[in-house]
């Protein structure tokens, strides 16, 4: 099937709908998507979005920007942060006008909470910067900007799959999709592309991440030549349901929960002594795997508690009641009485397509655009989560960023023609897809996924080192050979799952190799990285973002600047 | 523990009617009727299809019909479930295959009530004002995740399809008692259609059915209750 548009774009949850809005009143759009846009996990983001609107407290974008780089211990790009702390503010009321329901305070303003890492006057205490729906903030934000497309009349494809990007002669040409309901190829024709099909944290064991974020976009750009940037810094979120890895939202935190030890230890009194609970993320995440190798955990297991007594049912109930209860559903646990039992989850992906300020994904160290092609949200990396990213900014991101890549976009395909398809546009995606269809080993695809996702648990994950990522480099040996040998046993067109998750587990390989790869190389430990054999952040040296490629001799990688305006990298203490 | 899922399997492409596949899976008993789905498809059977994404019930992906009743696999643990599972599509939509259905009709309702919000007024610089009392007066059918469970388990719209559904009106609601909306007049309109809220015979089974706990009877009466004094 031959479609033609002025413009695609691939995702429909909070960076690709509001790349949908802000691009189809100018031009002919479709949104392609495997999911149904309201099944997109944004729907599940609960805590938050970060913008100083300074509702209850003073507040400025200059301090939400400090934070924001010393939170990603100073590998964020801080023109680009710059741009998202100033333009958070006008993003969150401009929600507020297309109706999202956000939580108030007494005076009918939009209601605001502390959250891990943002301060007050550059570090001094926290200060109440997310703006939040109860737990539910992402929930809402996903509904509301459906409801405006459904408003606007966005053309959708549901339930289409990815499968290729389109590059002719240096410009980008379209995408090649599958329909779920028939299996047919779909190629979508366009003048420009907007990738945004989030994050990758499934290839981890334990993680709050949907089963459909499988880093599709990600891998299916990797795999056309395009590097992935800064993909060595995955970020682990504390506080995890014990073994199911569901989040419970640092919102918990911020409204006053405590997490403990064995001793019932407040913990993070040793660690990160001024923010304590609301220390960053990475190092609360690093803090409980302290606990647990020093014997601290609970009952001799890997997982101590998350305390929120304190809070009281009412508060359990009306600002928190959806993790409330998810702990009651999956936990049988009553958390105002109870304590509940976390371990870190891996929860979001700092690196990916590496883009400029307005979306444009750029392709090498000069930063050199490619035409046409454009990535925003979680699979992107623009970067403004540097090497750990805060709490409430993957929203703000993707809004901000959804919105940039859309205007420029929007430019782009006025002054643009289409660029000439190739003869057989889909022959790539075709093959792709004969080649997973003739899969005729004998092992499951569920052991192969185990494989991967245990190992990476086990060797990639908050700490690393270099013995040990060596080994999980052997392991995604292993992965690849035995991936060719699974069997696969849907042979039908309609609605062929099985075939699509395959695929989508051949991407996770490719992923995962570039963030092992990238994790061995960089010798230093900063934000998320954490690198037991070289404990300390080198700046000399590794100030700077990793690139890395896929080449037939594996993957290269190569390292361009860090853009430093405002603020001078300095220790990172809490 | 061991348990038995009989599941109810259909592929249009290649069977002429629905049959019943059983498997036998080791689970525990904490783990979620989706879990032990993904072991039936990864480990036993790649055919068996069904929609899934969240695997913590926020998403909406995954509503079924099970042992009789409709509720989303990932929230339903396998304790509460006995050592015999039956699992069958959701009711009323064609079945696109084994477990997933065609929701297209679903979204084709759920656009009908204008589910946007609509103003006419002047945009303040910042935000509009709301209280928290007024902000609380449509909280429950903000909640709604589109997942299709009342609607499909609603004997009004098995008689008759046309019926617009607890789904639309829970959407509606959520716009008819938002303080700030300017819409109500044409969506009360819309659902006062023969089709519309009056098809509701209150038999409380989308309650029953809600993933999350959105009184969807209570919403439906409010809604019918508008339009009666707006009639006056
Ligand atoms: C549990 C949880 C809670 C969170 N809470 C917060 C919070 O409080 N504040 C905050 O700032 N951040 C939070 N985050 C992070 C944030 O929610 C995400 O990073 C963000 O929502 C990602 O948005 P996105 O638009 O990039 O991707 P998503 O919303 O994940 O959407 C991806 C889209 O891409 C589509 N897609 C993917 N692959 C393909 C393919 N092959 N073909 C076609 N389409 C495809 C999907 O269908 C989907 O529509 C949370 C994350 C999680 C997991
Ligand atoms: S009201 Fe409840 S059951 Fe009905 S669609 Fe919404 S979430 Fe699902
Ligand atoms: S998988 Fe998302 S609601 Fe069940």
């Amino acid at each position: 099937m031959y479609q033609r548009y002025d413009a695609v774009i691939v995702g429909a949850g909070g960076a690709g709908l509001m790349a949908a809005l802000n691009l189809s009143a100018q031009a002919r759009v479709a949104v392609v998507s495997k999911l149904y846009p309201v099944r997109s996990h944004t729907g599940a983001a609960q805590g938050g979005i970060g913008a100083a609107l300074g509702n209850l407290e003073e507040d400025h974008w200059e301090w939400h920007m400090f934070d924001t780089v010393k939170g990603g211990d100073y590998l964020a790009d801080q023109d680009a942060v710059e741009i998202l702390c100033r333009e958070a503010i006008e993003t969150v009321y401009e929600l507020e006008h297309w109706g999202l329901p956000f939580s108030r305070t007494p005076e009918g303003k939009i209601a605001q909470r502390p959250f891990g890492g943002h301060t007050r006057d550059y570090g001094k205490a926290p200060v109440r910067r997310s703006c939040y729906a109860a737990d539910r903030t992402g929930h809402m934000i996903l509904q509301t900007l459906y409801q405006q497309c459904i408003k606007n009349e966005v053309h959708f494809y549901d339930e289409f799959h990815l499968l290729d990007l389109l590059i002719e002669n240096g410009r980008t040409a379209g995408v090649v999709a599958m329909s779920l309901a028939t299996g047919e190829l779909y190629t979508f024709h366009a003048k420009a592309v907007l990738f945004a099909t989030g994050g990758c944290g499934r290839i981890y064991r334990v993680s709050s991440n949907a089963l459909a974020l499988t880093g599709d976009g990600m891998a299916v750009a990797l795999r056309r030549g395009i590097p992935l940037e800064d993909m060595e810094f995955f970020q682990f979120h504390p506080t995890g349901i014990y073994k199911l890895g569901i989040l419970l939202s640092e919102a918990a935190r911020g409204e006053g929960g405590i997490l403990r030890n064995k001793d019932g230890e407040r913990f993070m009194e040793r660690y990160a002594p001024s923010l304590l609970d609301l220390a960053p993320r990475d190092m609360v995440s690093r803090a409980i795997y302290r606990e647990l190798e020093e014997g601290r955990g609970i009952g001799g297991k890997d997982y101590v508690h998350l305390d929120l007594r304190q809070l009281g049912r009412e508060v359990l109930d009306t600002k928190l009641p959806d993790i409330t209860d998810f702990v009651r559903t999956y936990m049988g646990i009553e958390p105002a009485t109870e304590l509940i039992p976390i371990q870190p989850t891996a929860h979001y992906a700092m690196g990916g397509i590496p883009t400029d300020v307005e979306g444009r994904v750029v392709v090498d160290e000069k930063n050199t655009p490619l035409p046409g092609f454009y990535a925003a949200g979680e699979c992107a990396c623009v970067s403004v989560h540097g090497a750990n990213r805060l709490g409430t900014n993957s929203l703000v991101d993707i809004l901000v960023f959804g919105r940039r890549g859309a205007r420029h976009a929007a430019k782009f395909v006025r002054e643009n023609d289409w660029a000439p398809l190739p003869a057989k546009a889909d022959e790539r995606a075709q093959q792709l897809v004969a080649e997973r269809m003739g899969a005729q080993g004998d092992e499951h695809q569920g052991t192969i996924r185990d494989l991967l996702r245990d190992e990476m648990m086990a060797k990639a994950s908050v700490f690393r080192d270099a013995s040990r990522l060596a080994l999980m480099r052997e392991k995604l040996r292993e992965t690849r050979a035995r991936y060719s040998e699974i069997k696969l046993e849907d042979r039908g067109a309609r609605y062929n799952t099985e075939l699509l998750e395959l695929i989508e587990l051949g991407g996770m390989i490719d992923i995962a190799e570039t963030l092992v790869e990238g994790a061995l190389a960089r010798q230093e430990s900063r934000g998320a990285h954490s690198r037991e054999d070289f404990p300390k952040r080198n700046d000399a040296q590794w100030l700077k973002h990793s690139l890395a490629y896929k080449t037939p001799e594996g993957i290269q990688l190569r390292y361009k600047p860090v853009t430093i305006t405002k603020f001078e990298p300095k220790e990172r203490k809490y | 523990m061991k348990v038995t899922l009989k599941i109810k399997r259909f592929n249009p492409e290649k069977d002429e009617k629905p049959w019943w596949a059983e498997y036998t899976v080791e689970a525990e008993p904490t783990d979620r009727l989706l879990d032990a789905l993904n072991a039936i498809k990864w480990y036993q059977d790649g055919t068996l299809s069904f929609r899934r994404s969240c695997m913590h019930g926020v998403c909406g992906s995954d509503a079924m019909l099970i042992n009789g009743s409709n509720a989303l696999a990932c929230k339903v643990l396998l304790k509460n479930l006995g050592e015999n599972i039956k699992v069958e599509p959701m009711r009323g939509f064609r079945v696109a295959r084994d477990l997933m259905v065609d929701l297209e009709p679903f979204f084709d309702k759920y656009k009908q009530v204008k589910p946007y919000f609509i103003t006419h007024s002047v945009t303040p610089e910042k935000e509009r004002q709301q209280s928290p009392a007024e902000r609380e007066r449509f909280d429950d059918t903000t909640k709604c995740i589109l997942c299709g469970a009342c609607t499909t388990s609603c004997p009004s719209f098995w008689a008759n399809p046309e019926y617009i559904g607890p789904a639309a009106i829970v959407n509606a609601h959520r716009f008819v008692f938002d303080s700030r909306d300017e819409g109500r007049e044409e969506r009360l309109e819309i659902l006062n259609h023969r089709d519309g809220v009056w098809r509701c015979r209150t038999i409380f089974n989308c309650v029953e059915a809600c993933p999350r706990g959105i009184n969807v009877t209570r919403a439906i009466g409010e809604v019918k209750k508008a339009l009666m004094f707006r009639k006056l």
